[in-house]
């Protein structure tokens, strides 16, 4: 470590203004501030709160409140190839192994094109290299099926980054979830790769794990086939398997499958505060009593409503949104009654949109996007009404 | 009425610094709508050209005699059986093409760009100035139009005109249609693109 200190030491008068490759300096920065921590976390001047705490840590811990999901993830991801291969012994080194090697790739992606659009953009703007996309770049890999195409996670990478991102100021200044615009970009752009019923299983080897795919093989999430279901007792045999699906042994998307996971992550969150527990518990409610509401009123039309509210939590990405999506701290809402609102809502509209629009089987990724939308709106709201309220209260105290 | 402009300045200031669609920000959304693909958004170029230059020059030649308080019907009038002659003969002559267009023929009346014309130019200039202005107009809308189509057919088709572009090894590689472009949020973010590449080359046009 000491060696690499010094190396770095003897390299910087090159980077400094006037050295022949300044025009690297945020590079470097990055790389010094990567590998060693900084002896400052607040600015020297102007910042009024002083905490060891900076955003480096900040991503680290979400990253670390991730890797419960991210592990099982891997380990689930080859569960169901295993299942596809028809297999009937689960050996567990080999799999993780298999598991791993499938998403090495799309992580080594999603960050190679993200971090290297944040290195040309700092550059470019003279500035700092920034940290944003420590958690971007390990969420992208989580909420896309592990069949997605490379390059395709490489174009909405780049498309979420730079139009959602760095346009509008980079890190702290996304007026959308960026992760969920790479998975929003994928969906609305290359639909059949993106849903239906071989995307969320893989059904090929990896350097040589693992076996192929039984002839005849689908592979389609619970949602998926509930949203095709004609009757509740159809519905019913999907569901009553819900045990699995707590524990997150179901086809879907990467890293979002186990609910379990998901709250052992939201606990790591909640424990060091940097998520906020109004969001997720007010998306609780909003899920639950809309889950409630639809289940109130069942229909052949819309199947998913056949699910009780129970169900709609455990199934599909709905919990991994709310605990690692809405509660974004960037593109949430801020004033404290404003999250409520915020949480409730996006709660609410996943299940509005999963239940009653029959085209998205899914709709937690267009319910945080809707209200990230919406956040900026909510909050102007309730500072106004604060205002006013204690605008009232000094008229009165006037008065009298 | 400001000072005199060069006739060649009318005619080239809508083509870059001028522009109507990305430095004025008019007509917008007759973008969104006809960009998908590049044969109707040719189509529409043309039409608003022949339409706006011909509309410029009858306002001018009557602009001595149209009082001020009813100027508005009169433009909409002149435009409106412009819009009607263009619309006939492209159903004659290219009903194929005018199909796929559908209203949008008819909502170049509302058009920001020609009430903007009319009231700003043709209404203060004599004909011939004003039909160069149309004319440039016209090409500076038609330009932007066609190369956000030519991007949105490209990369949402793999097709040109119709004919395939994108040759089949591509497709047999693992290469898709991206789907998003034929949406109308696309066109919006492809106008986006062109207005900031345009305002990077000009710097005098950036906003501080």
């Amino acid at each position: 470590m000491k060696g690499l200190k010094k190396q770095l030491e003897r390299i910087r008068p090159h980077f400094q203004p006037g050295g022949k490759l300044s025009a690297l300096h945020s590079v470097y920065d990055g790389m010094e501030t990567f590998l060693f921590t900084p002896n400052e976390t607040a600015a020297e001047k102007g910042a009024h709160i002083r905490d060891a705490n900076d955003s480096k840590r900040t991503m680290i811990i979400v990253v670390m409140a991730l890797m419960p999901c991210f592990l099982f993830g891997m380990y689930n991801t080859a569960y169901q190839h295993w299942l596809a291969a028809g297999a009937s012994e689960f050996p567990f080194w080999t799999m993780m192994l298999y598991g791993f090697l499938a998403v090495l790739p799309r992580v080594i992606v999603s960050y190679l094109v993200g971090l290297g659009i944040e290195f040309v953009v700092a550059q470019w703007r003279k500035e700092e290299i920034q940290e944003g996309f420590l958690v971007t770049g390990i969420l992208i890999p989580m909420i896309c099926p592990i069949e997605t195409p490379l390059w395709m996670i490489a174009v909405a990478t780049a498309f979420a980054v730079i139009f959602v991102k760095e346009v509008f100021g980079g890190t702290g200044y996304n007026i959308l979830n960026v992760a969920l615009v790479t998975r929003a970009f994928l969906f609305f752009a290359y639909p059949k790769q993106m849903s239906g019923d071989n995307v969320f299983v893989a059904t090929d080897p990896v350097c040589g794990i693992g076996g192929a795919a039984a002839d005849g093989f689908t592979g389609a999430t619970p949602l998926g086939e509930i949203a095709t279901a004609t009757s509740s007792e159809q519905v019913g045999r999907i569901t009553a398997d819900w045990w699995n699906a707590f524990i997150g042994l179901i086809p879907g998307s990467f890293g979002e499958t186990s609910t379990l996971c998901v709250l052992i992550g939201a606990a790591i969150l909640l424990f060091s505060g940097m998520a906020s527990w109004k969001i997720m518990l007010s998306a609780l409610i909003g899920g639950l009593s809309m889950g409630a509401v639809a289940h109130a009123f069942p229909s052949a039309t819309f199947p998913a409503s056949y699910m009780s509210a129970f169900d709609q939590l455990i199934y599909g990405g709905f919990a991994f949104a709310i605990v690692f999506m809405a509660t974004d701290p960037v593109t949430a809402a801020r004033t404290e009654t404003g999250k409520w609102i915020y949480g409730f809502l996006v709660g609410a509209m996943a299940i509005v949109i999963r239940v009653y629009n029959s085209g998205y089987p899914e709709g937690a990724m267009l319910a945080v996007l809707l209200m990230n939308v919406f956040a900026p709106l909510i909050d102007y709201c309730v500072v106004q009404s604060n205002v006013k309220r204690r605008l009232n209260r000094v008229k009165t105290s006037a008065r009298s | 009425m400001a000072e005199k402009i060069k006739n060649s300045q009318v005619f080239l200031n809508p083509f870059s610094k001028d522009n109507p669609v990305i430095v004025q920000v008019l007509g917008i959304c007759s973008v969104l709508a006809v960009t998908a693909k590049l044969a109707p958004a040719m189509v529409m170029g043309i039409s608003v050209i022949a339409v706006l230059a011909f509309s410029n020059v009858i306002i001018s030649l009557l602009r001595n005699t149209i009082p001020t308080n009813i100027r508005i019907i009169v433009q909409l009038v002149v435009v409106a059986g412009l819009v009607v002659i263009v619309s006939q003969l492209l159903k004659a002559y290219a009903y194929a093409v005018s199909v796929q267009l559908s209203v949008f023929i008819g909502l170049i009346i509302t058009n920001c760009i020609l009430m903007g014309r009319l009231e700003a130019f043709a209404l203060g200039n004599k004909p011939w100035p004003a039909f160069l202005d149309g004319v440039g107009n016209g090409i500076g809308y038609a330009v932007i139009l066609v190369i956000v189509a030519f991007f949105r057919e490209l990369l949402g088709s793999g097709t040109l005109l119709g004919y395939q572009v994108v040759p089949d090894s591509f497709y047999e590689a693992g290469y898709v249609n991206n789907g998003m472009m034929i949406l109308p949020p696309m066109a919006l973010i492809v106008v986006a693109c062109i207005i900031w590449a345009h305002r990077a080359i000009n710097k005098d046009l950036q906003e501080n």
